[in-house]
């Protein structure tokens, strides 16, 4: 039986991630993403879990032995944050390239320099090239839901990606809402048992991670692209029967549209800021300005020809970056724009939120004025 | 060829691209037999690497996994649970890497691995410098010893550093089985491999692996300069078995190491006097293991 409970982001995932099974569970501590190994420590100390737990000495490793837990052929999980992603850095690329279809939850926090512990995107926007597909979550529930399709979509066949839902730093790891847990009978049904094609079995003995020249290694990445593109589909067919199975849909998962049916400018948000968006949308509608957000859920594979549709009879639209590509602009901006060449939308970049900074709802409000007037975006802070 | 007392079954195919006389293709094509067809081996980036698996081509006969260079111990980690969440307690995972791997850049991640007691052997092929990337200095390499990072100037002669002891401090850690091996005994190779996969918990071997070009030794000498390396006491072969040091090779007349240095073009630099140094660095860790012979030096945990 599903039950509802009140609980924080961090349990949500634990508990979904239990749900999913994952044999082995790599950890290693880092805030604000602990809460999620010590949640699943305790289900696996009490017997609630068939799983088991390595004890890694850093994130390095922690990648590294889902690696080695993939290559022996079973399914894992790990979780971590800013620094503790920024370690990993280096097998993130390995483990897409090798076409393991991990799932780590990533409770983005910024990154060091001066060190900071809370919110922003800087953590997984700068991993975002690295071949991970990369679900940005909104409130509590969503991660839950988010990390069961996460599994699903990572091991389809045609996809076979790693996934990294990424949910905001103690404004969703340690915020207490109402979540639907679901039943473990259900799950099983819409995620079957983990059954890889390709391990490393002494019977049948394979390589894996093999050294590619200049003659293979383009092939490699060229057909990582084309899963990512499958993956468009396939996030898309996995939301649906996710919504037949369970009765809740974000969009159609790779974006989610609102108020955009008679919008004449919008604003396009990524995880938790939406929900502060959506309070100052309800004002503005109330005063008659057609507005709308689109926030992206999906930021890889970015789904383009969707944010083409849904902006097609939008004038001005702005885009809330929560990282900043130093020298550069926001990221996302920047591929909006790229996005949107062909389209006659102005666009506004704005960076928010960074290190924590609260976004407030003057700032979205601020953020909406100068796109409806078509104006330059700034620096909301 | 069959020698006797060695497996005839190769896992290590020939048509590898090292180089020939390759002291670590000669230690894995052994190491492998010794181990068995019911092994996994997970290998970190370097020369064993590369000419052993150049993508669509593979040398390996056994499941075999590389990711990156400073992570065989954590891989080899996460293979180990992921067999045992599956039931499989028997299989043996072999974590193996050169010098640079395992003294250096994958510290870190066997000294992780080695604490969780995980049953994996670890092996360090150490031919005492990063000679995939182009004979470059490491915590192994030799003191004095002439490298592309360390060269024979005209101020500084060579390395400056002894060599880090790794077997040690794996041994530190509560290992069970810790030992060092040379490809000149393959025998006593294949016996300490053999001896580390029964071990309880985690194990380690360190395994002199000349090095044709890094060492500027002609391709037919390895042999010769391992057994030189163990006459002359360069790399004493030795086991750390539950704690207890057990010195398994003792030369009848230990050679001056100048014997062992002219063999090898990383040490024509060598001066009498550097001889002298290299010499009393010699003796003192030969003494300092003959009087450890037979006792007890760590305690273990596992």
């Amino acid at each position: 039986m599903s039950e509802k409970k009140v609980i924080s982001g961090s349990d949500a995932v634990a508990q979904a991630v239990k749900l999913c099974k994952p044999k082995v569970l790599p950890m290693y501590p880092i805030t604000p993403s602990t809460l999620i190994p010590e949640k699943l420590s305790e289900f696996i100390a009490n017997g609630e879990m068939d799983a088991q737990l390595i004890h890694v000495e850093s994130e390095h490793s922690a990648i590294s032995a889902l690696y080695g837990a993939y290559a022996a052929g079973v399914r894992t999980f790990t979780a971590t944050a800013s620094q503790g992603l920024a370690l990993m850095h280096e097998i993130i690329p390995i483990v897409a390239g090798s076409r393991m279809p991990a799932v780590m939850v990533v409770a983005n926090r910024a990154l060091s320099g001066p060190l900071n512990i809370w919110n922003d995107h800087s953590d997984a926007m700068s991993e975002r090239d690295q071949g991970w597909i990369q679900l940005y979550c909104e409130d509590v529930q969503e991660a839950f839901d988010t990390t069961i399709m996460a599994y699903k979509i990572a091991e389809k066949n045609n996809v076979l990606l790693p996934v990294m839902v990424c949910i905001d730093g103690f404004s969703l790891t340690h915020v207490y809402e109402p979540v639907i847990i679901e039943d473990q009978n259900k799950v099983d049904l819409f995620l079957p048992e983990y059954k890889p094609r390709h391990y490393l079995d002494p019977k049948n003995p394979k390589t894996f991670g093999a050294f590619a020249q200049p003659n293979t290694y383009f092939e490699f990445k060229e057909a990582e692209q084309e899963a990512m593109k499958e993956a468009l589909k396939e996030i898309q067919n996995v939301h649906k029967e996710f919504a037949t199975t369970f009765g809740r849909e974000y969009g159609g998962g790779l974006i989610e549209l609102i108020n955009m049916q008679d919008a004449e400018y919008a604003l396009v948000t990524v995880g938790g800021t939406t929900g502060t968006a959506r309070m100052v949308l309800e004002e503005l509608r109330k005063e008659g300005k057609k507005a709308g957000i689109i926030r992206i859920k999906s930021v890889r594979p970015f789904p383009k020809e969707e944010i083409i549709k849904a902006t097609k009879k939008i004038k001005n639209l702005g885009v809330i970056d929560r990282h900043i590509s130093i020298g550069s602009e926001g990221p996302l901006f920047t591929e909006i724009k790229a996005t949107l060449k062909e389209e006659n939308t102005k666009v506004a970049g704005f960076i928010a939120g960074l290190g924590g900074r609260d976004i407030s709802r003057e700032m979205i409000k601020k953020a909406f004025e100068i796109i409806e007037k078509g104006e330059e975006g700034v620096w909301l802070k | 060829m069959a020698i006797l007392g060695l497996e005839e079954k190769e896992f290590f195919a020939s048509g590898h691209r090292s180089c020939a006389g390759c002291g670590e293709a000669l230690a894995i094509r052994h190491i492998l037999k010794a181990a068995g067809e019911d092994t996994i081996i997970v290998m970190a980036t370097g020369c064993m690497e590369v000419v052993s698996t150049p993508y669509p081509e593979t040398a390996w006969e056994l499941p075999w996994v590389h990711c990156a260079f400073e992570n065989a111990a954590a891989v080899a980690s996460g293979v180990k649970t992921a067999l045992q969440t599956k039931g499989n307690t028997t299989t043996n995972v072999i974590a193996i890497g050169g010098d640079g791997a395992m003294f250096d850049i994958g510290f870190g991640s066997i000294s992780g691995a080695v604490e969780r007691g995980h049953k994996i052997l670890y092996i360090s092929t150490d031919n005492e410098a990063y000679q995939n990337t182009g004979i470059q200095r490491s915590g192994a390499t030799f003191p004095f010893a002439a490298t592309t990072t360390s060269p024979s100037g005209k101020v500084i002669p060579g390395k400056s550093q002894p060599k880090k002891p790794l077997p040690f401090i794996i041994a530190a850690h509560g290992a069970k089985y810790v030992a060092t091996a040379n490809v000149a005994n393959l025998f006593d190779l294949k016996n300490k491999v053999q001896k580390a996969l029964v071990t309880e918990g985690p194990s380690y071997i360190s395994v002199f692996v000349p090095c044709i070009p890094g060492w500027k030794i002609d391709s037919s000498s390895t042999i010769d300069v391992s057994k030189m390396a163990l006459e002359t006491c360069a790399y004493p072969i030795y086991e750390i078995e539950n704690g207890v040091l057990k010195l398994n090779h003792t030369p009848t007349e230990k050679k001056p190491i100048e014997n062992y240095l002219k063999m090898q073009g990383r040490f024509k630099h060598i001066t009498p006097e550097i001889n002298a140094k290299i010499q009393q660095y010699v003796d003192e860790r030969w003494k300092y293991l003959t009087e450890s012979n037979g006792k007890k030096m760590f305690d273990t945990l596992f």
